[in-house]
C-alpha cells in the first residue's frame, strides 16, 4: 500500500513540476491543424499564414495578460486519418490548450470524437453546418455555414422576382453540403428547383448540363462549387450562350476566380464573406475596421491581399485570445468563455455563441457581390 | 431548345473531348508498341504542356507562338530524360516493374510540377478569341475547332511517319518482333528512345490546346492520362486510326451520358467501357485476336 501511494505521490510531484515548468516559462500553446498541402491547401495555406500573423501581432503587442502565444502548426494535407493523428498529437505531446482548424469539414468531423475525449475546445475553420449542429461541447466554428449563403442568394432572388431555379453543384463534399441546404431551404422562399445537376471536381467540360438547363424553364442557375469548375462552367454558359442570370456559392469568393473565368465572370452574382469588399463597404459596417485591419496586415505580410479563407484562422486565434483574457489559459475556461462571447466583430462575420449555438453567425455575414470590370461590387 | 439541337451540341462538345483523348491515347500505343509497357506517366506529359505553355507566357513573357513549341520541345526533352534515366537503366526488367517505375515517374513529374509551380489552377488564353460560333442549333469556341484541326494534322502526321519514314518503318518492325527487328539491323533502343519522345511531344500538344478550355494546373494529368489510357484500350492499342475512333467514342458517350443520363456517371461510363474491353474483347473494339498493332 506504502508502494501505491509512493508512486502517486511521485507521480502527482512530477506532474507539478512539469505543469509548473510550462507555467514558468510564459507561453500559452495553441494547436492548428491546416491542410497546407493536398487539395484544400488552397484554404490551408491562407489559414497558417494569417495564424502565424496574428500570433506574431499578438506577441509583439505584450502577449495575452504578459503570457507569450505560442502556435504549433501541424499540415494535415486535407487528410481526416493525418488529421486524427495530428490531433492526438497536439494533445498528448505538444499539450495544447486549444486548437484551431482542420480546414475541412471532412477533417473537423474526423477530428471532433477525439477533442471531446480530451475536453480540448476546438475553433474549425470548415463551413460544413454539421460540424456544430448539433452542439458538441467544446466544438466551435468560425467558417459561414453554407445554409447563411444559401439564404442569401435566395433572398436576393426572391426580392428579383425570380423563383424557377436550376441547381448545378459539385459532387463532392462542399456540394453536397450546398445541394442539401438549397433543396432543404427553398420551400422556405418558394424557390421551385427545376433542375438539380451535378458536375464532378475534376470535369473539364459541363457543356451537356448547361445544354439541359438553357432547354429549361429555369430563371437563374447557382452553381455551387470551388475552383476551377465554377469558371469552366462560366465560360461554357458563355460558350452556349446562356441567357439566364449566373449565381455562384462563396466557394469562389477569391481573385482566382476571376482570373480564371476572366470575360465569362462578367456578371455573376455571389454571397460572400466581406473581406473582398472591405473597402467599399458602408462606414458603418461594425466589421469594416477589422476588415481593413487585416487585409492590410495580411498584404504587409504576404504581398497578397488576404482572403475570407485566411479570415477563418483570423477569427479562431481573436476569439482564442478573448477567451483566454475573460476565462483564463486552460481549456475548460477557454471553452465556457468561447461560449459566453457576444458581438465579437471579426472577419467572417459578427459572432455571438451561446450554449445552443457554436457557429454563431447570422447571414448578415455575407454580402452579395457581382462581378463588374474584373473586380468586386456590391450587387444591388 | 429542341432535342436534336441539344444532341448536336452533346456530339460536338464529346467530339472535342474525345479528340484529345484520342491525342493522349496514340501516345500510350506508340510506347506500347515499341516497348510492351504501358506509360502511365503520359498523363503527366499532357500536364507539362500546358504548365510549361503557362510558364513560358506568364513567367518569361513570350508569345503564344514562341511558347507553345517551346513547351512541346521542352516536354520531349523531359520524355527522352525519363527513358534514359528511368527506362534504360532496367531494360532487363520484367514489363510489370516498368510499369511500376512509370507511374512512380508520374507521381515525380506530378510532384515536381507542384514545388516549381503552385497547387493553384492557371488559365491560358485561347489561340484565337472566345467568341462562340453558331453551327446549326449548337455553339463551338474557335478553340474546339484548333483542337479538331490540330488532332487532324497530328493524326495524319503520324500515320504518314510509320508508313513511309525508315524511323518510322522500323518502329513498326520493332513492335512486331524487336529481336529480329534488331538482327536486321535496327538499333532497337534508339527506337524505344524515339518512341518515348514522340508520345511526350504528342501528349504535350495535346495538354496545350485543351488548356484554353479547361485550365491546367499540377495535378490534370491523372484524369486525363486515364481516360487517354481508355481510349487506347478500346482501340486496341492501335497507334492509329481505332485509338483516335476509340477516344471520340469515349468523348461523345461522356458527353452524352452527362446530358442524357446524369452527370454524375460520366467518369464511371469511361471506366466501364475500359472494364467491359477488357473482359470482352481485350483486343480492343476493332482488332482482330492477335492482330498487328501499328
Amino acid at each position: 500500500m506504502i508502494s501505491r501511494f509512493a508512486r502517486i505521490t511521485i507521480t502527482s510531484i512530477l506532474l507539478l513540476m512539469i505543469t509548473s515548468v510550462s507555467f514558468a516559462a510564459g507561453t500559452i500553446k495553441i494547436g492548428a491543424l491546416f491542410s497546407v498541402t493536398g487539395p484544400p491547401a488552397f484554404l490551408g495555406e491562407p489559414e497558417r499564414n494569417t495564424a502565424k500573423m496574428v500570433v506574431d501581432n499578438i506577441n509583439k503587442t505584450g502577449g495575452i495578460k504578459g503570457q507569450k502565444l505560442e502556435l504549433v502548426v501541424y499540415d494535415t494535407a486535407g487528410d481526416a486519418t493525418k488529421a486524427v493523428q495530428m490531433a492526438t498529437k497536439l494533445i498528448k505531446d505538444d499539450k495544447v490548450v486549444a486548437i484551431i482548424g482542420p480546414s475541412t469539414t471532412g477533417e473537423s468531423m474526423a477530428v471532433i470524437p477525439v477533442v471531446e475525449k480530451s475536453k480540448i475546445p476546438m475553433i474549425s475553420c470548415a463551413a460544413g453546418s454539421k460540424i456544430t449542429e448539433p452542439v458538441k461541447r467544446y466544438v466551435f466554428k468560425t467558417a459561414q455555414n453554407d445554409g447563411l449563403a444559401v439564404s442569401k442568394i435566395y433572398e436576393y432572388l426572391q426580392k428579383h422576382k425570380h423563383n424557377k431555379v436550376a441547381l448545378l453543384t459539385v459532387s463532392d463534399g462542399f456540394g453536397a453540403s450546398g445541394r442539401e441546404q438549397l433543396k432543404a431551404l427553398a420551400a422556405k422562399y418558394r424557390m421551385q428547383i427545376v433542375l438539380d445537376d451535378t458536375y464532378g471536381p475534376k470535369d473539364t467540360d459541363m457543356t451537356s448540363q448547361l445544354t439541359k438547363i438553357r432547354a429549361s424553364q429555369a430563371q437563374a442557375l447557382i452553381i455551387w462549387g470551388t475552383n476551377p469548375g465554377p469558371a469552366v462552367i462560366a465560360k461554357n454558359a458563355k460558350q452556349l450562350g446562356l441567357k439566364i442570370p449566373l449565381y455562384m456559392s462563396h466557394g469562389v469568393s477569391s481573385k482566382k476566380f476571376i482570373a480564371l473565368a476572366s470575360d465569362a465572370a462578367e456578371g455573376v452574382k455571389l454571397p460572400s464573406g466581406k473581406v473582398i469588399v472591405s473597402d467599399v463597404l458602408p462606414k458603418n459596417d461594425p466589421q469594416k475596421a477589422a476588415l481593413i485591419g487585416y487585409v492590410k496586415d495580411y498584404q504587409k505580410h504576404y504581398k497578397v491581399e488576404g482572403d475570407h479563407f485566411g479570415g477563418h484562422a483570423w477569427d479562431a486565434v481573436m476569439l482564442v485570445k478573448a477567451a483566454i483574457e475573460k476565462g483564463g489559459a486552460s481549456s475548460e475556461g477557454i471553452r465556457n468563455a468561447l461560449e459566453g462571447i457576444k458581438d465579437f466583430h471579426g472577419i467572417g462575420g459578427t459572432f455571438s455563441f451561446s450554449a445552443a449555438d457554436h457557429a454563431g453567425l447570422n447571414k448578415d455575414a455575407f454580402v452579395m457581390v457581382e462581378i463588374k470590370n474584373k473586380d468586386w461590387a456590391l450587387a444591388k | 431548345m429542341e432535342l436534336s439541337e441539344q444532341l448536336l451540341q452533346y456530339l460536338l462538345s464529346g467530339l472535342s473531348t474525345g479528340a484529345i483523348y484520342a491525342l493522349i491515347g496514340i501516345g500510350f500505343s506508340i510506347i506500347y508498341n515499341s516497348t510492351g509497357i504501358i506509360n502511365f506517366a503520359q498523363g503527366e506529359f499532357v500536364m507539362l504542356g500546358g504548365m510549361l505553355t503557362l510558364f513560358l507566357l506568364e513567367t518569361l513573357e513570350l508569345p503564344l507562338w514562341a511558347a507553345i513549341p517551346l513547351a512541346v520541345l521542352l516536354a520531349t526533352i523531359t520524355g527522352l530524360l525519363f527513358e534514359r534515366l528511368a527506362i534504360r537503366p532496367l531494360r532487363k526488367a520484367t514489363p510489370i516493374s516498368l510499369v511500376i517505375i512509370t507511374i512512380g515517374g508520374s507521381i515525380l513529374i506530378r510532384g515536381l510540377a507542384m514545388l516549381i509551380w503552385d497547387k493553384d489552377t492557371h488559365a491560358i488564353p485561347s489561340f484565337s478569341g472566345d467568341e462562340p460560333i453558331m453551327l446549326g442549333g449548337a455553339t463551338v469556341l474557335p478553340q474546339h475547332i484548333w483542337i479538331i484541326v490540330i488532332t487532324i494534322i497530328l493524326i495524319s502526321l503520324n500515320k504518314w511517319f510509320f508508313n513511309h519514314t525508315i524511323s518510322g518503318k522500323a518502329m513498326r518492325a520493332c513492335s512486331y518482333n524487336p529481336r529480329a527487328a534488331g538482327l536486321v539491323g535496327v538499333d532497337v533502343r534508339k527506337m524505344v528512345l524515339l518512341s518515348f519522345m514522340i508520345s511526350s511531344a504528342m501528349g504535350s500538344l495535346a495538354g496545350i490546346i485543351v488548356a484554353p478550355l479547361t485550365m491546367t494546373s499540377y495535378d490534370v494529368g491523372i484524369m486525363l492520362g486515364l481516360k487517354g489510357f481508355c481510349a487506347a484500350i478500346i482501340g486496341g492499342m492501335s497507334s492509329g486510326i481505332p485509338t483516335v475512333i476509340g477516344g471520340l467514342i469515349l468523348g461523345i458517350l461522356e458527353s452524352l451520358g452527362a446530358g442524357l443520363i446524369s452527370s454524375g456517371y460520366k467518369d464511371a461510363i469511361a471506366f466501364i467501357i475500359l472494364l467491359l474491353i477488357l473482359f470482352i474483347r481485350p483486343q480492343g473494339l476493332f482488332g482482330k485476336p492477335e492482330s498487328e498493332r501499328v
